[in-house]
């Protein structure tokens, strides 16, 4: 679907985003011996864990995912793609593999997409290339002795997004999505490549942001306040910003507020279902969690809502069904 | 302009001036220099650190000394600062004349920075292709006047270039120009050397050119250049840097890159010097240069003294302290305190012992109302300054006693969309007066600021305070919000367009906890005091909601009695005035800016309200012999005429105006459409009374006001006087002097208000010229005794603020530096605007409530939704 179809659909209603991917693997129930499936059976390292691994590995399960989020009425559905960079990739030694899970786990949600969108031409699905911040930060120190030291720098990060971004396009996304940024610096190398990239390429893709407030500081991982990452990320034309995980849509709406107020831009968010509980499970359920988006949605909070850990299709439903009695937040360049 | 760093800075027309801190520079700084090469980092970040703590806004950051590995510096520099929240709060200037150390530091930030700088020197393409990167890392930019003949040295070649760059950075890759700021170059003066006499007036030159010639931009400049010749004698240095500073924010100047801790004021410089340095700045006499070069030969180490001695002088030390404070003299203050610490083992003593207690009869006689609000905040003003000079002694002791016996906390803020503060600021001074801890956050301030604050320092009290309706709206959030996270904060609420009736209707149910509205400063004492004791809070709590929930169920009754016409009914009965005697305009369409000249507005200043401003009610000139406040209204009027005079002389601050004549035509019923050369250029749309009308009287809107067959002209206006006022501000502030700065405030108001009676003067007696034979004196033009009117959005004939905008776009008010908020405040504060109507029979009225389907009409016309033009119509809805 084309840049400018897109911002249309998202100045006429509220689109919805589908809920975690995790959660929903989780519940198979995975072994060692599913995450490697025949192709890697012998594979010299331990593949457990490694998520985007089964867009090759167990191409039906992650289908069949995006199929439920599709089911329960998600527009944008997000490739499984989150740790698809180099930089992440190297802890199962799969940096070569990179373009190849980029690629087929975009045309794994691409199918699913379509396969909905011809059932219903009137509701177009949509598929958005995950890009997760990886797990280095540029503007932090790991060592706490020396804060000066950094473990990643742009350039890397910059040349990692780019492969990324370059195998999704390739697998037919319609939109970019830069998420769960905890690090603003890691997420201006990520537009500084999708720029260059759109340069080349001679063709441009909407791109959302969501970043990523860790606690009741109000501030990201890096330290700064939500307004201060909305002005450090308006030098790209993005088709929304907003946040994501860490918090519950009740400790989330302040800082979404925030952005409310301030974007020239669309606003997302995809917040979790709630706080993890003592063992680490996130136990808000559809209709809990509904009340508080719906308190988003009556305020004109967002353009695009769905959600992040925790989440499933049945709460993606509830927001589906939510989001077709409200009107969208407007969205203008601020006096 | 925004910009960040851990957390975000706006810089807007309406911002003070911009300190970029200018130490962390190898250039400017021998000691950050040799803590760079010594590789003493931990130090070097001290530099960063107290620039930030002595008010820098921008942290300037440079490395280009041939000694250092420049780039690899730059990155290990920013990176620590990385690392330390206190600095990387503020945004960074990456500084450096290297592309490559400029790319290498884009890369370690994650704020929005400044690049300082790239330009035209390597040609075109390379300009384009940095400045194309410098947006992609998501950077503002500084473009030097350098160009590939050279740095631009003469007034001429400085506006080409930046002419030239700006339509380079504009045209072919869309820079955005609210990201664009020009360093025109600051050279030195008095060096001797002929060509460089013009040096600061030229750049003083340039930056006015560029602020009125490249809509948007910004200028800076790196100030302390301008003393090179006098490196070694700071006295005239500094002296240097605040005068040109002082000239260059008068020419549009908006940041700098100074040295924010050693800023001398201008007012302070000894006028001898002053006027030796502003002969050489600019360029006033053939001598300046040997003039200067001798007085500072002379100043050297040279001491000031005074003589001046009252007899009050010999009243032992505590006794001077409360007659100082009690008379508001703040003269002797500093020595007075000096003199007295010896005398307690602590600083504290001496705060809780002779100054509380003078404090305490200042309290005591206003609340009991010998004593009046001018001159509590004078003697605010003495208090501040002890407490300032004995600031550092109480942090000394600070950790072996415990904290200072406040009443409590209190924070205080105009809420978001607003910029009036004169109001709230007074109520600051007042209840500091009374020993309560102020957290003031200014204006424009976003609910969760208010919230965050709130629960970070532990306040006591929340005051809101607000002028214009919209602010009404934006308190009723914060209501809501500090109830959804259930606060236990009793909520205060004041200001001009604040009221009971609103507090108690609209606000007092969105909070469980306390709600209460207060009038007046005087009354904000006692009303704190009772909040601050959580003991007090249940017994007030339920008289307020006896109180509130009775008032609340009156108006809600009463509100539902009100009968109304339907909006059909009362088009029918619109005035119909007679339109044969239409008088052509002298001048049509948007005609230039003026100034206005301040000598002359003070003429037409009305007093009344300036006297309201300050709680001394009675109508000016009686007022001055008035039995009970008499006295104090004069001794005010006598300050204000004072400071007028320096207003005028030294231009402290500027008035300028616009307005336009535009053909126009009755539109339907109540929508008038202005035409220029005969093409449609814009729609104002009115609002007509509904209530029911005895036999006879009209149905008014100011749509009636104007011909339906054509041929007829409608105007309108925007004024503004507060210009330039944010540099004297500054300078109060620093002086701890609440007292000039809330007269100067006030004054700036009511000059506002002079410039709308004198501009709409010239109107009707010369621009359009109905009225050419008009001989009225000033009571008489605050009678309105003249023909025609000059409604103000947001005022009762009309109160749609939206309305502001069509006026607004209409004038291009935005090139006289006015601006309006979300809230539709119009920024600066001391502005006013409206429309023009010129009908013999046009005359101001109120609309009064009006019912849902004239709302429903309005929104269609306006094309909008209902539930929007309910929001900006709520204090007229009858429903």
């Amino acid at each position: 679907m084309t840049k400018e179809a897109i911002f249309k659909i998202l100045d006429e209603r509220i689109l919805v985003l589908d809920g975690a991917m995790g959660t929903m693997i989780q519940r198979h129930k995975l072994g060692e011996a599913e995450y490697r499936g025949q192709r890697f059976a012998d594979w010299p390292s331990d593949l457990k864990g490694n998520n985007d691994l089964l867009s090759l590995s167990q191409p039906q399960i992650i289908k069949d995912i995006h199929r439920a989020y599709l089911e329960a009425g998600a527009d944008i559905i997000e490739t499984n793609t989150f740790n698809s960079t180099r930089i992440s990739m190297a802890d199962y030694n799969m940096e070569d593999l990179v373009p190849e899970i980029n690629r087929e786990s975009a045309r794994l949600a691409r199918e699913a997409a379509d396969e909905y969108t011809a059932k219903n031409p009137g509701k177009p699905r949509l598929v958005a290339g995950s890009m997760g911040p990886t797990n280095k930060t540029a503007s932090l120190s790991p060592d706490v002795n020396n804060p000066g030291f950094r473990a990643i720098d742009f350039d890397t990060l910059a040349a990692n997004y780019r492969e990324q971004a370059e195998a999704l396009i390739e697998g037919g996304v319609d939109i970019l999505l830069v998420e769960t940024v905890f690090d603003t610096l890691n997420a201006k190398a990520a537009l500084f490549a999708l720029e260059e990239l759109f340069d080349d390429l001679g063709k441009d893709f909407p791109i959302m942001v969501s970043g990523t407030i860790t606690d009741a500081s109000g501030r990201t991982l890096s330290g700064q306040t939500a307004e201060a990452f909305l002005t450090s990320l308006s030098h790209v034309p993005l088709m929304s910003i907003g946040l994501n995980c860490a918090l519950g849509a009740d400790q989330l709406r302040p800082y979404v507020n925030v952005l409310n107020r301030k974007a020239p831009f669309a606003v997302s968010a995809h917040p979790n279902a709630g706080l993890p509980n003592a063992f680490g499970e996130y136990d808000q359920g559809p209709d809990e969690m509904g009340a508080l988006i719906r308190e988003y949605l009556e305020q004109q909070l967002v353009n695009v809502i769905g959600g992040c850990c925790g989440t499933t299709p049945e709460h993606i439903r509830v927001m589906a069904d939510l989001a077709q009695e409200f009107e969208p937040r407007k969205i203008t360049a601020l006096v | 302009m925004n910009l960040s760093g851990l957390e975000p800075l706006a810089i807007s027309p309406a911002s003070n001036f911009v300190n970029v801190g200018e130490r962390t520079n190898v250039t400017g700084s021998r000691k950050f220099l040799r803590l760079i090469k010594e590789d003493k980092y931990d130090e070097a970040l001290e530099v960063a650190r107290d620039q930030v703590e002595g008010g820098a806004q921008i942290l300037d950051v440079n490395m280009d000394e041939g000694m250092l590995e420049g780039k690899a510096a730059m990155v290990k520099f920013l990176h620590l600062i990385a690392a330390e929240p206190d600095i990387a709060r503020i945004p960074i200037m990456i500084d450096s004349s290297k592309w490559e150390i400029i790319e290498a530091g884009l890369k370690c930030v994650q704020g929005k920075s400044v690049v300082n700088s790239i330009s035209l020197k390597g040609g075109e393409a390379e300009f384009l292709r940095q400045a194309k990167l410098v947006r992609r890392y998501g950077a503002a930019v500084i473009v030097m006047a350098f160009d590939e003949k050279g740095q631009a040295d003469t007034y001429e070649r400085r506006i080409e270039i930046c002419e030239r760059s700006y339509k380079l950075l504009r045209e072919k890759i869309n820079f955005p120009a609210e990201d664009i700021i020009f360093d025109p170059n600051i050279f030195p003066v008095a060096t001797g050397i002929e060509e460089h006499r013009r040096n600061a007036l030229d750049f003083f030159k340039a930056t006015q050119w560029i602020k009125e010639n490249l809509p948007q931009a910004k200028v800076s400049g790196g100030v302390s250049n301008v003393s090179f010749s006098f490196r070694g004698n700071q006295l005239v240095r500094e002296a240097m840097h605040a005068a040109f500073l002082y000239h260059g924010i008068q020419h549009g100047m908006d940041m700098g890159i100074v040295n924010p801790t050693m800023l001398e004021v201008y007012e302070e410089i000894p006028k001898d010097l002053l006027e030796r340095v502003e002969d050489v700045l600019l360029d006033r006499r053939d001598d300046a240069t040997e003039r200067l070069l001798d007085f500072a030969e002379t100043v050297k180490g040279e001491a000031r003294s005074k003589e001046k001695d009252l007899s009050w002088r010999e009243a032992p030390v505590e006794k001077r302290i409360e007659h100082a404070l009690v008379k508001g003299i703040v003269d002797f203050i500093e020595e007075d305190v000096e003199e007295a610490r010896p005398n307690f083992e602590k600083v504290l003593g001496l705060i809780e012992g002779p100054l509380m207690d003078g404090m305490n009869v200042v309290g005591d006689l206003f609340g009991s109302g010998k004593m009046f609000l001018p001159q509590v905040v004078k003697s605010a003003r003495v208090m501040k300054k002890a407490v300032a000079y004995l600031e550092p002694y109480l942090e000394a002791e600070k950790a072996a006693s415990s904290d200072v016996s406040k009443k409590g906390k209190i924070l205080l803020a105009t809420v978001k969309g607003d910029v009036h503060d004169i109001g709230k600021n007074i109520v600051g001074v007042v209840l500091a007066c009374n020993n309560f801890d102020i957290v003031d956050l200014g204006v424009m301030v976003p609910l969760q600021e208010i919230i965050e604050t709130a629960k970070r320092e532990q306040v006591d009290v929340i005051g809101l305070s607000g002028l214009i309706t919209p602010s009404l709206d934006e308190m009723i959030e914060v209501a809501k919000e500090m109830e959804r996270q259930q606060l236990d904060i009793p909520l205060m609420i004041g200001g001009a367009t604040t009221s009971r009736a609103h507090t108690a209707v609209k606000i007092y149910p969105e909070y469980s906890n306390i709600v209460v509205h207060v009038n007046d400063a005087s009354r904000s004492v006692p009303i704190a005091q009772t909040l601050a004791q959580p003991k007090a809070r249940p017994e007030f709590k339920s008289k307020i909601k006896q109180e509130y929930e009775k008032l609340r169920d009156g108006y809600l009754n009463r509100a539902k009695a009100k009968e109304l016409v339907s909006l059909a009914e009362a088009r029918s009965n619109a005035a119909t005035l007679d339109f044969d005697h239409i008088v052509e305009p002298r001048v049509k369409g948007l005609q230039t800016a003026l100034e206005f000249d301040l000598a002359v507005l003070r003429n037409y200043i009305d007093w009344t309200p300036f006297f309201q401003t300050w709680q001394l009610h009675g109508k000016y000139p009686r007022i001055l012999e008035d039995k009970v406040v008499g006295e104090e209204a004069t001794k005010l009027f006598d300050d204000a005429q004072k400071m007028l005079d320096q207003i005028v002389a030294e231009k402290w601050i500027e008035a300028k105006g616009l307005f336009g004549i535009w053909e126009a035509e009755r539109l339907g019923r109540d929508d008038i459409q202005l035409y220029e050369n005969g093409k449609e250029k814009a729609i104002f749309h009115t609002l007509r009374q509904q209530t029911k009308k005895a036999a006879k009287a009209p149905n008014l809107a100011l749509s009636d006001f104007v011909s339906p067959e054509g041929k007829d002209h409608v105007g309108c206006f925007a004024v503004c006087a507060g210009l330039g006022i944010e540099k004297k501000l500054v300078e109060f502030e620093q002086q701890h002097d609440d007292y000039s700065s809330i007269l100067l405030k006030a004054l700036a108001d009511r000059l506002a208000e002079a410039a709308a009676e004198y501009l709409h003067e010239q109107v009707r007696k010369d621009y359009w010229g109905y009225a050419q034979d008009e001989a009225l004196l000033n009571e008489e033009l605050i009678k309105e005794q003249y023909q025609g009117i000059r409604p103000a959005p947001g005022y009762p004939a009309c109160p749609d603020h939206l309305e502001k905008t069509t006026i607004f776009e209409l004038l291009q008010a935005e090139s006289i530096g006015m601006s309006l908020t979300e809230s539709l405040a119009m920024n600066p504060a001391a502005s006013v605007s409206g429309y023009y109507f010129a009908h013999p029979d046009s005359k101001y009225f109120g609309l009064g409530k009006i019912n849902k389907d004239q709302v429903v009409d309005y929104a269609q016309r306006r094309g909008i939704s209902i539930e929007e033009a309910e929001k900006w119509l709520r204090p007229n809805l009858n429903y």
